[in-house]
């Protein structure tokens, strides 16, 4: 009987602890089992089988009767431009899977409460995503790459058609970068959520983008412009590594099996925003206006990188419009009349504004400033950095046409630019940084804080920083741009 | 052996656990008892590195959970509340799966996973998909999977939970016997008398905190008071009772049964029986009134209220 049997003890000396950190035979393993469990699944392996044999002969078929159909009208560059989107589809579809199974590696072995036995084992976190990206990975995409092979084989055979090794090469990387973002949006949605039913909605948010990305790629090759595609390779590869940075962030133990998060607490959300932007003390004490201005400065060092980013981005901003205006200059009768500018009269014009001035300057800057925040949101502050510093391209922009017109742009930048740019420049540098550490929060949080903490401590440590410092400095700035800058202009300028 | 000093787990405005003091020696099993939501869990997946404490210290097995939380994991074995199994895996490869990710070469899975399904009588199965077992096989498998790689410190999460008394005893048997291996075991239950079988010291967790702790006897002592005699007399009494009061106090009685508590049965017990013999009523029976842990477990949780009743 099996009770009285007695489980020999494991001699110690034969447990191996083969384990450095990111070890990829570890993930390996880990992969191995997804994809043999994939594969031993009908409504994976079907699905994949028409994609990459079905599929791609059935595009063979229509990419050979539309060359037909547009030779007849003498349209041949139609069929042409045509064909290479048809084979971005082709490999694009089985790719389509990865979030399929990605939501089901992830989130689905959550809701079977699977993932918890591994995670008490000694793989680490990254090796537990990487092993399980490949695994959502690689499938879809040999399945695309075999697509791709079909469709390429089928057209040599009936109509003679070869794409050429750049757009081989752009297709394949395109098809596997599309997948590594998939997979990497997959992995980040079912951090968020508990069950695949909650995953599936929300793989709307990594649907319909890669949707329009299609779209925008079809446009791109029907317009023949091939060149475009590797800067928009480019742009897609970053989006990559930033999901996948992001995606490696959320899938540690603490954010998968931490709470309950497809609740959404705005009560201790607002709590934790309120107690951060105002200084309130866990005892609910609030600090003096003195404290609470020494506490806010305290951030600044806090902010040293992104502030060292935004004034990389500004002297970027400088280049570029100075670059634009060496590339584009005006015409030259238009450059004619940048030497018969009258800056004095120009100000004249907005003397039945004067008494609102400070304040439309002001309310102008907020509005940025909320534009720049709204954009910045969803791209991670990217966007939100260009909109702040998109003024200075032009202002880089106008100084080298006026010196191009004989000029003095110097003379243009200290009258008109620098008396009030002094104060709104830091201020807005100061905004775009602390907007910029806000928004790339959800890539890299804040050590030993959830993803929702870390966002939320930045954005109200943003709101601070623009209520307490950049506001009243974007204030003083509309006074002198509304006051002191048009007495220098004019002095400058003459007149009077 | 497992030490936790002060240990707690905050997730964002909630506090899971806190000031949570254990200690459970090597060949020690540690009974956590507590109602749903009590923090039992929390306190297993911190003392298995799976959650970060964001208070206190544990350490398993020597190591810390937080600085060495990879020397935690490869030292402790995890039965999860739910067994959580692939299952379109047959039941070796599971094993052999998991026996990769600690380490173990194939050959030394497959034979230890298959005196582990004998151990817990399911021969001839291991080659079968998971799929089809019933809900008490793959608990087992569960089981397994925390004792594959020999580890120093088990955390069984509701053990016999979905088994028939067979296969329970079973499991139960083979925990007693893990422990013989000096093994540090806490063991998360509902199952008070599995508990009290089991278990050296129980622990009960109530909306995070420990609010009892000691073994089965200790805790009866302390919580329930001095254990409660019954004396069966050979005829109803008859205003004798009065005459008893030097020697007991008498908390209930019918016609012919007296109750009463005492804390030194010794030396209270033949007083009584003498000083009846000498009224002229004779002793059927006198016997301890049976406490149980259940009856612990209601004074410490009953008493207070549970996160269930304040949601």
């Amino acid at each position: 009987m099996a009770t009285a049997q007695r489980v020999q003890a494991l001699p110690r000396r034969r447990v191996r602890w083969p384990i450095a950190r990111h070890d990829l035979r570890l993930a390996l393993i880990i992969t191995r089992r997804e994809v043999r469990d994939a594969f031993r699944d009908w409504r994976i392996i079907v699905p994949i089988f028409i994609l990459t044999l079905v599929f791609p002969l059935l595009m063979n078929f229509t990419a050979g009767r539309l060359l037909s159909f547009v030779s007849d009208y003498g349209a041949e560059i139609v069929g042409t431009r045509l064909v290479p989107f048809l084979l971005l589809v082709v490999g694009f579809f089985p790719t389509s899977f990865s979030l399929v199974i990605a939501l089901e590696t992830f989130v689905g072995e959550k809701e079977r409460n699977s993932l918890e036995p591994l995670l008490a084992t000694p793989l680490t976190n990254q090796q537990l995503y990487l092993g399980k990206m490949l695994a959502a990975v690689v499938p879809p995409l040999t399945a695309s790459y075999l697509g791709i092979a079909v469709y390429l084989a089928g057209l040599a055979v009936t109509v003679g058609w070869y794409p050429s090794w750049q757009l081989l090469v752009q297709t394949v990387l395109l098809t596997t970068i599309q997948g590594i973002m998939m997979v990497s949006g997959a992995v980040i949605v079912s951090s968020q959520t508990t069950s695949t039913r909650a995953a599936n909605l929300l793989a709307s948010f990594i649907i319909v983008p890669m949707a329009l990305l299609l779209q925008f790629e079809a446009v791109v090759m029907f317009w023949g412009n091939y060149a475009g595609l590797w800067w928009l390779l480019l742009a897609l590869l970053i989006t990559a590594v930033i999901l996948v940075r992001m995606g490696i962030y959320v899938f540690n133990r603490e954010e998968l099996l931490g709470r309950d998060i497809d609740q959404i607490r705005l009560g201790w959300m607002a709590r934790l925003f309120w107690n951060r932007l105002t200084g309130r003390s866990p005892e609910g004490r609030y600090p003096s206006l003195r404290n609470w201005y020494r506490q806010t400065l305290a951030l600044l060092p806090g902010h040293r990188m992104p502030l060292t980013a935004a004034f990389i981005a500004f002297l970027g901003a400088l280049f570029v419009g100075y670059f634009l205006a060496q590339h584009y200059p005006f015409p030259p009768a238009l450059q004619a009349r940048l030497s018969e500018i009258d800056q004095v009269q120009n100000i004249s014009r907005i003397a039945g504004v004067a008494g609102r001035l400070p304040l439309l300057i002001f309310t102008h800057n907020l509005r940025v400033i909320v534009l720049a925040s709204l954009l910045g949101v969803f791209t991670f502050g990217v966007a939100g950095l260009g909109v702040y510093m998109l003024p200075w391209t032009l202002i880089a922009y106008m100084a080298a046409q006026l010196a191009a017109a004989g000029e003095s742009p110097w003379q243009f930048l200290l009258a008109t630019i620098a008396p009030h740019a002094t104060v709104e420049l830091p201020a807005l540098l100061l905004v775009a940084a602390a907007a910029l550490r806000w928004q790339s929060s959800l890539i890299a949080p804040t050590h030993g804080r959830t993803i929702s903490e870390s966002w939320l401590t930045a954005a109200a440590d943003f709101s601070r920083l623009f209520v307490g410092v950049a506001a009243p400095l974007l204030l003083l700035a509309a006074l002198i741009e509304a006051l002191v800058t048009p007495q220098v202009v004019v002095a400058v300028f003459g007149g009077g | 052996m497992i030490i936790t000093e002060n240990l707690g787990k905050r997730f964002d405005d909630f506090e899971a656990v806190r000031d949570v003091n254990l200690q459970v020696r090597e060949g020690e099993l540690l009974a956590l008892l507590g109602p749903n939501g009590a923090g039992k869990t929390t306190t297993v997946r911190m003392l298995s590195a799976i959650l970060q404490p964001t208070s206190g210290h544990a350490r398993v097995n020597g190591y810390d959970v937080v600085a060495e939380a990879d020397q935690v994991r490869r030292s402790v074995g995890l039965l999860t509340e739910q067994p959580g199994l692939y299952l379109r895996m047959t039941g070796l490869e599971y094993l052999v799966f998991y026996g990769r990710l600690y380490g173990l070469d194939d050959s030394t899975t497959a034979r230890r996973s298959l005196e582990l399904f004998a151990r817990f009588a399911m021969e001839g199965v291991a080659d079968k998909r998971l799929g089809i077992y019933s809900k008490g096989m793959r608990q087992k498998v569960g089981i397994i999977r925390a004792m594959l790689h020999d580890p120093a410190v088990l955390l069984l999460d509701e053990p016999t939970s979905a088994m028939d008394p067979h296969s329970a005893k079973l499991v139960r048997d083979a925990i007693a016997e893990l422990r013989q291996d000096r093994r540090s075991i806490i063991l998360c239950t509902h199952n008070l008398a599995e508990a009290e079988a089991l278990a050296d010291r129980i622990a009960i967790i109530n909306r995070g905190l420990i609010v009892a702790q000691g073994s089965a006897a200790q805790l009866k002592r302390d919580l329930l008071g001095a254990p409660t005699m019954e004396v069966k007399l050979d005829r109803p009494l008859n205003g004798e009772i009065e005459l008893l009061a030097d020697v007991i106090t008498a908390e209930q009685s019918a016609d012919d049964v007296i109750r009463y508590r005492t804390a030194d049965p010794a030396a209270t017990n033949p007083r009584l029986v003498q000083r009846l013999t000498q009224l002229g009523l004779g002793v059927v029976s006198l016997q301890p009134l049976p406490q149980s842990l259940e009856d612990v477990y209601l004074s410490v949780v009953g008493a207070l209220p549970r996160r269930e009743e304040e949601a």
